[in-house]
This record gives structure tokens, C-alpha cells and sequence, in this order.
């Protein structure tokens, strides 16, 4: 086991690198297919510092939920905000809200961040240094509290109980 | 068909694009600008890849898959450059029409070590 988590210290990682490569030669002859193996063995070697934590999906269903839910989100997103840009400016009510983690994990923390970014009106702006807190930038907001709730609901618990 | 289909696609881009951009120009401070470009141009962006991914898989031989790549970089590094735009702007101090939610983050995080987190 140790051998293993030592010459594959993040499989998923690599997995990832090889479709990657895969997709950037846009071919999936069998030569290519060994050498991006190959970088994706190499890779997380070479970069081990980078990657303190070893990464587990444990529910694999409930991330391509998520990701697909996300996508939703995101194009929704476009929609509220493509509306508000070009509605009203001086109704708009922006607010920083203090949003409690409950995740702890660095992979989780920057995924709940960037998910927040990119959905509907919010923008992650600051992780309070004891880890504990993201500070979030809403463009259009009344209520903080639901605000923070659908947050938690919508993409923390999942996230949750993928990586935790 | 497919012209439909692509002009479609491409008009949609330009205008979220356009949208995004717009928002840049009309929003108030710097916080709120911030939105314009992190979201609007996803979908912009978004369909002005899928328009040239279905034009050249039908064009060339095979499927275009290049696309795919450049959406799945693009919401990586989105919001990653909005957070560090909106911890620079923190960092600075630039004038907000939000309100902080507690004086405690900013203040206390300004007395202790700024800017960036290094945690490992």
C-alpha cells in the first residue's frame, strides 16, 4: 500500500492529466494514450509538494449531480445577472455577507469558493484566515440570511458529502 | 439548418459578451463590476465555443474537442481571478457600496498578515 500511494500518489490526479492530454491532441491513438499515462504518472510525481491532501471522491454520483446542477446555476446566473446589469442601477441592494464553513478540506473550500463565483449573484472575495469564515460580495441581495442558507443547502452539503 | 443553429449560437455569445462588458461600464463600484465579467461572459464565452465546436466537427474530419478543454479552463481560472481581483480590492480598501457584514474580518486581517494566505 505504501509502495503504491508512493509511486501513485494521486490517482485521480492522474486520470484527469491523462484526459486532459488526451483531449489537447484531440486524438486517442494508442501512442498518444501511453504518454498521457505517462504525464499523468510524471506529473503529480514532480508537483507532489503542491498536493498536501490526498484527494477522495467518495460519492462519485453526487459529484456529476453537482456538476450538472452547477451548470444549471451557471446559466441561470447569466440570465439574473445579464438582467440586472441592464435593469435598474440604483435599485440594486449589494451586500457582504460572512458565510460559515462547515467544510474543512482545501480541494472543498476552493470548489464551494469558485461554485459561489460563478452562480447566481454572488462573488467569493475572502477567506478569513482561521479558515472559518468566506466572505461573499451579493450584487443583489434583501435577505442575507436565506442567501447564506440556499448556499449551505445548494452546494456546501453536497460538497460535503463528496470530499468529506 | 446548421447555419440556423451556429448564427444562433454566435449571436447569443456576442450578446452576453456584450452584456458583460456593459456591466464593466455601468455598475458602480468596484465589487459590483466584478459580476459583469465572472458571469455574463461564461454563457457568452460558453456558446461561441460550442458554436465553433460544432462548426469544425462538421467542417473537418472528427470530433472537435478543443472546446471542452478551453470551457473547463475558463471556470477554473474565472473565479480564481475574481477572488484575487476582490482580496486585492479588500486588501486596498476601495470604496464599497456593501456594507461589511462585521467590521472583524477586514480590520483584523489588515493588523495581522495581508494579502495572501500561505498556509503550507
Amino acid at each position: 500500500m505504501t509502495t503504491m500511494t508512493r509511486l501513485l500518489p494521486h490517482p485521480i490526479l492522474s486520470l484527469t492529466l491523462t484526459g486532459l492530454w488526451l483531449l489537447l491532441v484531440n486524438s486517442i491513438t494508442p501512442g498518444q494514450i501511453v504518454l498521457g499515462l505517462l504525464l499523468g504518472w510524471m506529473i503529480p510525481l514532480l508537483t507532489l509538494r503542491f498536493w498536501p491532501e490526498v484527494v477522495t471522491i467518495r460519492k462519485p454520483f453526487t459529484l456529476l449531480r453537482y456538476v450538472g446542477l452547477l451548470l444549471w446555476d451557471i446559466i441561470v446566473a447569466n440570465f439574473t445577472v445579464a438582467r440586472l446589469i441592464l435593469g435598474d442601477l440604483d435599485r440594486l441592494k449589494p451586500i457582504f455577507i460572512q458565510l460559515p464553513l462547515s467544510l474543512t478540506s482545501d480541494l472543498a473550500i476552493s470548489l464551494l469558493a469558485s461554485s459561489i463565483t460563478l452562480t447566481p449573484g454572488t462573488v467569493s472575495a475572502k477567506l478569513s484566515e482561521d479558515r472559518r469564515y468566506l466572505l461573499v460580495h451579493a450584487l443583489n441581495e434583501a435577505d442575507p440570511d436565506t442567501l447564506i442558507a440556499t448556499i449551505k443547502q445548494r452546494y456546501e452539503r453536497p460538497l460535503q458529502e463528496i470530499f468529506e | 439548418m446548421l447555419e440556423y443553429l451556429l448564427s444562433f449560437l454566435i449571436l447569443t455569445g456576442a450578446i452576453f459578451t456584450f452584456i458583460g462588458s456593459l456591466g464593466l461600464l455601468r455598475l458602480r463600484d468596484f465589487y459590483m463590476r466584478l459580476h459583469g465579467p465572472t458571469k455574463a461572459t461564461t454563457l457568452g464565452v460558453g456558446s461561441l465555443l460550442i458554436a465553433s465546436a460544432v462548426f469544425f466537427s462538421n467542417h473537418d474530419a472528427g470530433i472537435s474537442l478543443h472546446e471542452i478543454l478551453i470551457t473547463l479552463f475558463l471556470f477554473i481560472t474565472a473565479p480564481v481571478s475574481a477572488h484575487l481581483l476582490a482580496k486585492a480590492a479588500l486588501h486596498l480598501n476601495l470604496h464599497s457600496f456593501a456594507k461589511m457584514p462585521v467590521k472583524s474580518i477586514k480590520e483584523k486581517e489588515r493588523s495581522s498578515s495581508d494579502a495572501i494566505d500561505v498556509k503550507h
